[in-house]
């Protein structure tokens, strides 16, 4: 990197990633490193508060949560980037709220106050993925291609929060027919698939897994089926919570719904960064790829070495 | 909106009711959902609706009229917030964004089920995080981060217990200690009801 610092972000972790799925935040450190972006930790951040479940108790705690999670990078003056579609939500709209609206401001402000933090509002939330298409571009990740896949293909999975709503994200109104995400995986040569309903909800949002899994599960019942039927290797997602609605929701959809399904569904998950980081030259350990531990009941609950063996050969 | 729109919102119109719950639906803005034509777009829109019983059209117009039903239904925790009917409404309505504030009213009505309840009052207000990977009970997520060559806590509030007394006096400072409290004591009665109807029936 010929600039110093080029790219300098606080990485904001939330919950499902660091606590369940620890192989998204690993893939999502080795390929910004590898990229050339510095990772600074956001200390003592918490959760966002997740949007469907806090925000719908009481919007005032989600704000000022928000926006404590928010102090955190701007005392280091640095962006926020997030790996989860959920924290993105929370800390974008948490973040225009604000902006926007001098009496919420002020408000927050008036609570942060007690612990001695102040909301400003001198930073950016951004979404690892923003700030891969955006910050740094295609022709940019382009370079550090060195194995493309021949034979791959991928239902890409947006997730709701990263695009909608749409008046609060940065992909200028875009949210029916979006394709930064397929552009992205595609510079790995691998081919994002057309699928039916490609756009809709995993179902994991809006505290509806928490409180009624069989709904959860068949919002992703349908998901899957439509990814079967277009024929995908693979799943990629951009968000820890729908990549654990996907994972573990077909274990589910398999117990709950297995007189409607035929066949168990059994459609290996992948991050984005660790696709990516494989077709980079990543070492597979350094992305969370290669399981090194006898745990049982712990992630991913659907095996990936099917897609390992596909593309071993691919990356040659 | 446009100004045509914004009119109609704040004309007068004859309210079927003036109870209380009416009026926080108003204080919470919902009255924007005056600009409502009933088309459909929202329920049409809606995965969640395609498997369950939430119309979401039908959810607001019960808001909308002061019909307080609608906060003890279980519909209005069906929605997955996915936006569709919010990007998709022609009237520009923020559709998702009343549903959540239309689960804040419930909530501070005591509507709130008890997986929700849990998770607010023991999970987030604990450890400052809504899925911990802390305490013996997570043992293995914390060996699982180990196996990936991450440290076992994540430097979240999870390494920093100030930073979690810091997040529970920003949640008594906003009220919301003192909304779980009061829900845990609407809970307890509700349970003691039950086991009191339970004996009766006996």
């Amino acid at each position: 990197m010929s600039e110093e610092n080029k790219w300098k972000y606080g990485f904001f972790l939330g919950c499902v990633a660091p606590n369940r799925y620890p192989m998204i935040e690993s893939s999502i450190r080795a390929v910004f490193d590898h990229l050339g972006a510095e990772i600074l930790e956001l200390e003592g951040a918490s959760c966002c508060p997740a949007p469907g479940v806090f925000r719908a108790f009481h919007i005032p705690t989600w704000l000022v949560i928000a926006a404590r999670n928010i102090t955190i990078a701007e005392e280091l003056g640095v962006d926020i980037i997030t790996g989860c579609n959920g924290c993105y939500g929370t800390l974008r709209d948490a973040w225009i709220e604000l902006e926007h609206e001098p009496e919420l401001k002020k408000m927050v402000n008036k609570h942060l106050a007690k612990v001695g933090r102040e909301f400003k509002g001198l930073i950016e939330p951004k979404h690892i993925v923003q700030a891969l298409y955006q910050d740094m571009g295609l022709d940019y990740l382009r370079g550090f291609v060195k194995h493309k896949f021949k034979d791959l293909k991928v239902a890409v999975h947006y997730g709701c929060h990263i695009i909608k709503p749409s008046d609060k994200r940065p992909w200028g109104g875009e949210c029916e027919d979006p394709t930064f995400l397929d552009e992205i995986v595609e510079i790995t040569g691998a081919k994002s698939i057309d699928y039916k309903d490609k756009l809709m909800c995993c179902g994991a949002g809006g505290a509806v897994r928490t409180a009624v899994k069989e709904v959860s599960a068949d919002f992703s019942r349908e998901k899957l089926e439509n990814m079967r039927d277009a024929g995908a290797d693979i799943i990629v997602d951009c968000c820890p919570f729908c990549h654990l609605q996907l994972d573990l929701g077909q274990m589910e959809a398999n117990n709950i719904y297995k007189d409607m399904i035929g066949e168990p569904y059994k459609i290996p998950v992948v991050y984005l960064t660790q696709l990516l980081g494989l077709s980079f030259g990543i070492d597979p350990n350094l992305l969370g790829l290669i399981k090194n531990h006898d745990l049982k009941g712990v992630t991913p609950f659907i095996p990936i070495e099917s897609f390992l063996e596909k593309v071993k050969s691919q990356l040659t | 909106m446009n100004e045509n729109v914004e009119k109609y919102i704040k004309r007068n119109v004859y309210k079927s009711t003036s109870s209380r719950i009416a009026q926080k639906f108003v204080d919470a803005g919902l009255e924007k959902l005056r600009a409502c034509i009933n088309c459909g777009t929202c329920t049409g829109s809606c995965p969640s609706g395609r498997r369950t019983a939430i119309r979401t059209r039908s959810v607001l117009r019960r808001a909308l009229t002061g019909d307080e039903s609608v906060l003890e239904d279980i519909d209005i925790w069906l929605c997955s917030t996915c936006y569709n009917c919010y990007e998709r409404c022609p009237r520009d309505i923020p559709v998702t964004d009343m549903i959540i504030k239309l689960r804040n009213i419930a909530v501070e009505e005591g509507n709130i089920l008890d997986a929700h309840f849990g998770l607010a009052n023991k999970i987030f207000y604990e450890t400052g995080h809504g899925v911990p990977a802390n305490g013996e009970a997570n043992k293995k997520w914390q060996d699982l981060r180990e196996s990936y060559g991450l440290p076992p806590l994540p430097p979240t509030v999870h390494v920093h217990p100030e930073a979690v007394k810091e997040c529970q006096e920003l949640m008594k400072s906003v009220g919301f200690r003192d909304l779980l409290d009061k829900i845990e004591k609407i809970k307890e009665k509700e349970k003691a009801e039950a086991e009191k109807n339970k004996e009766e029936e006996k």
